[in-house]
């Protein structure tokens, strides 16, 4: 099954690589009885493959009717949904969304399985074969971050709410669909966790390239990891369908502009991402290694500090080279508070994530949360003083 | 006393083995008869609550009285006995089951719907396995109380250690009466302990890791 997949060992293409299909919308309606106004009046939309779409407006403006009706959670009163070519309006509604992967607030896990049973879910339903299942399992907890042999027997309670909802987002990906659907996904956890959730899905999504249609109320979300935004007002009415930057510039009419909020200008910073910035390369140790040998390439270097990396190769810690020195070899401490951010975080992140941690730097991580490289204060106020003068001038 | 049981150890036993299978089987039966109506009923808000009505007003029928209905169509014997304790092994069964349906939570049911769970396959690996705890605790409500009410269908000739009591209750003044009526009433309450202990452990064995508290 990995065919579906990118081997592990190639290098980021520089295309995107698309595994979705599109999405078009006619017409659709949905209209509850007893209420004069349909909650879902006549929307039409085309979502590319491979995009992620982000879903935007006050809440009971009809967003999150829409998205279930395109897994048909809630049945259209009227129009056409097509999933790539096909016309999946009449579908069998059971057999249409093993198709398409659904993420909700705090992952739905089930508690009573595990959270390999959980991942596992569709796949069986899918008739796989239970080696093919087993693989499968391992692989999507891999890709999530969490470590199959820890987590895969382990219960859905014995998880943060930020583990959750990565096996959440892991069992929506179980069957490898073409189309993600996720309904406020990361509206339950911590701003912490959430922007590692966000840098995760970015990161996923780079390697994945699914269709993704995504509900949110939070602007500075959808602009975070959205390709495009639909802002809605009531009834689903489309107010403005564009890129993220477009919107900030220009915000269609008077309603945009209020919803996207003042600042506009310092909204701008949550358009930089950390992979424009430059990262800065620094010494790593691997937990056991030497530490004096260690040390002497971090001074080597000109570093004064060196981060340490895990078996898989993530980073746990970043100590001193005076803390370093004190030891025969490289501790297996894991730092808990080691501020770290993905390759698609903003330079809002960054910046809250610094404040957070009370660091002058943060540790950006690559693919399978391998490190990318170090973002310092320094360069993040560069990067906000080029931007602020670009929008000046 | 004693040589009361000793003497009669063998139909003792007998007619204990009698009553834990009438108990046991009615409760089986009593419990599968509740999963399929409160499958049926949960769902609506105006069925479940005749079916909790249903299930509050039946445990209020005397169980002499109902066995005395059931006497004219079903003559005295097994069947009445078996009529009798499936109904009242049925109702906590039934109102337990609905509500441990009623309480799954709503965003499981969805996120089940959403990945391509038919409804059938939710209320079977998602909804039941859920509420089973709740269910459970009422099946052992259910197996304590037609413990008691078993040796009432006695009364109909119905097997089991009823027997016992309605002797000795009929013979009260003669020898061995009241030995009769203690050995029959010892007895049950005696099982009754061991079969909610079993029950006890079979919910430990039953209940999933992950929603055991």
């Amino acid at each position: 099954m990995s065919d579906t997949l990118p081997a592990p060992s190639t290098p980021a293409a520089p295309e995107r690589k698309v595994s979705g299909v599109p999405i078009r919308l006619e017409g659709v309606t949905k209209r509850y009885s007893g209420q004069d106004r349909p909650a879902v009046d006549s929307v039409s939309l085309d979502i590319a493959a491979g995009e992620t779409v982000m879903f935007v407006g006050p809440s009971g403006c009809g967003k999150t009717t829409l998205l279930k009706m395109i897994n048909r959670l809630i049945e259209p009163s009227d129009g056409r949904i097509h999933l790539g070519d096909e016309d999946v309006t009449s579908q069998d509604p059971d057999q249409l969304r093993r198709r398409i992967g659904y993420v909700i607030q705090a992952g739905g896990l089930f508690p009573h399985m595990t959270v390999g049973t959980n991942v596992g879910m569709v796949p069986r339903m899918l008739g796989w074969e239970k080696q093919r299942v087993t693989e499968r399992i391992d692989e999507l907890l891999d890709l999530v971050g969490l470590d199959p042999d820890v987590y895969r027997d382990r219960y859905p309670k014995e998880l943060s709410g930020g583990q959750q909802q990565r096996v959440g987002v892991a069992r929506a990906l179980a069957a490898d669909p073409p189309v993600l659907l996720m309904d406020e996904p990361f509206g339950a956890v911590d701003p912490i966790t959430r922007q590692r959730l966000q840098d995760e899905l970015i990161r996923i999504q780079l390697e994945l390239g699914k269709t993704i249609v995504f509900v949110t109320h939070d602007f500075d979300e959808a602009v975070k990891l959205g390709d495009k935004i639909v802002i809605f007002d009531v009834g689903a009415r489309i107010v403005q369908y564009d890129t993220p930057e477009a919107i900030l510039a220009e915000p269609a009419e008077e309603y945009v502009a209020d919803f996207v909020g003042a600042g506009a200008t310092l909204k701008q910073l949550t358009l930089t991402r950390v992979n424009s910035l430059e990262l800065r390369q620094v010494t790593t140790a691997s937990v056991g290694d030497d530490a004096a040998e260690a040390v002497a390439r971090a001074r080597a270097a000109g570093d004064d500090f060196v981060v340490v990396l895990d078996k898989r190769g993530r980073p746990i810690s970043w100590p001193t080279l005076a803390e370093v020195s004190r030891m025969s070899t490289v501790p297996p401490t894991v730092d808990e508070r080691l501020p770290v951010v993905g390759l698609g975080a903003t330079l809002n992140d960054a910046l809250d994530t610094m404040l957070a941690a009370s660091q002058g730097g943060v540790v950006v991580l690559g693919r399978r949360d391998g490190m990318a490289g170090v973002v310092s204060i320094e360069a993040i106020m560069e990067a906000i003083q080029r931007t602020r003068q670009e929008t000046a001038g | 006393m004693w040589d009361f049981v000793v003497d009669r150890r063998g139909q003792i036993a007998y007619q204990a083995f009698q009553h834990v299978s009438l108990v046991v089987q009615c409760v089986v039966l009593g419990t599968l008869i509740a999963l399929v109506l409160a499958a049926l009923v949960y769902r609506s808000a105006l069925a479940t609550s005749v079916a909790n009505a249903v299930s509050a007003v039946g445990l209020t029928i005397p169980a002499f009285a109902l066995l005395g209905f059931l006497l004219a169509p079903f003559g005295f014997g097994i069947t009445p006995a078996v009529i009798a304790v499936t109904f009242y092994a049925a109702l906590p069964v039934l109102r337990n089951a609905v509500v441990g349906l009623a309480g799954v939570d709503r965003a499981l049911i969805e996120s089940a719907r959403g990945m391509g769970m038919s409804r059938m396959a939710t209320l079977l690996r998602v909804e039941l396995p859920l509420a089973w705890p709740v269910i459970l605790a009422g099946v052992r409500v259910s197996t304590q109380m037609v413990m008691g009410i078993a040796a009432i269908a006695a009364y109909v000739l119905g097997p089991g250690l009823g027997g016992f009591i309605f002797t000795g209750l009929a013979r009260l003044g003669g020898a061995n009466s009241v030995n009769s009526a203690l050995t029959g009433t010892i007895a049950i309450v005696l099982l009754a302990l061991v079969l909610d202990l079993l029950l006890l452990l079979l919910g430990r064995l039953t209940t999933p890791r992950g929603i055991r508290v």
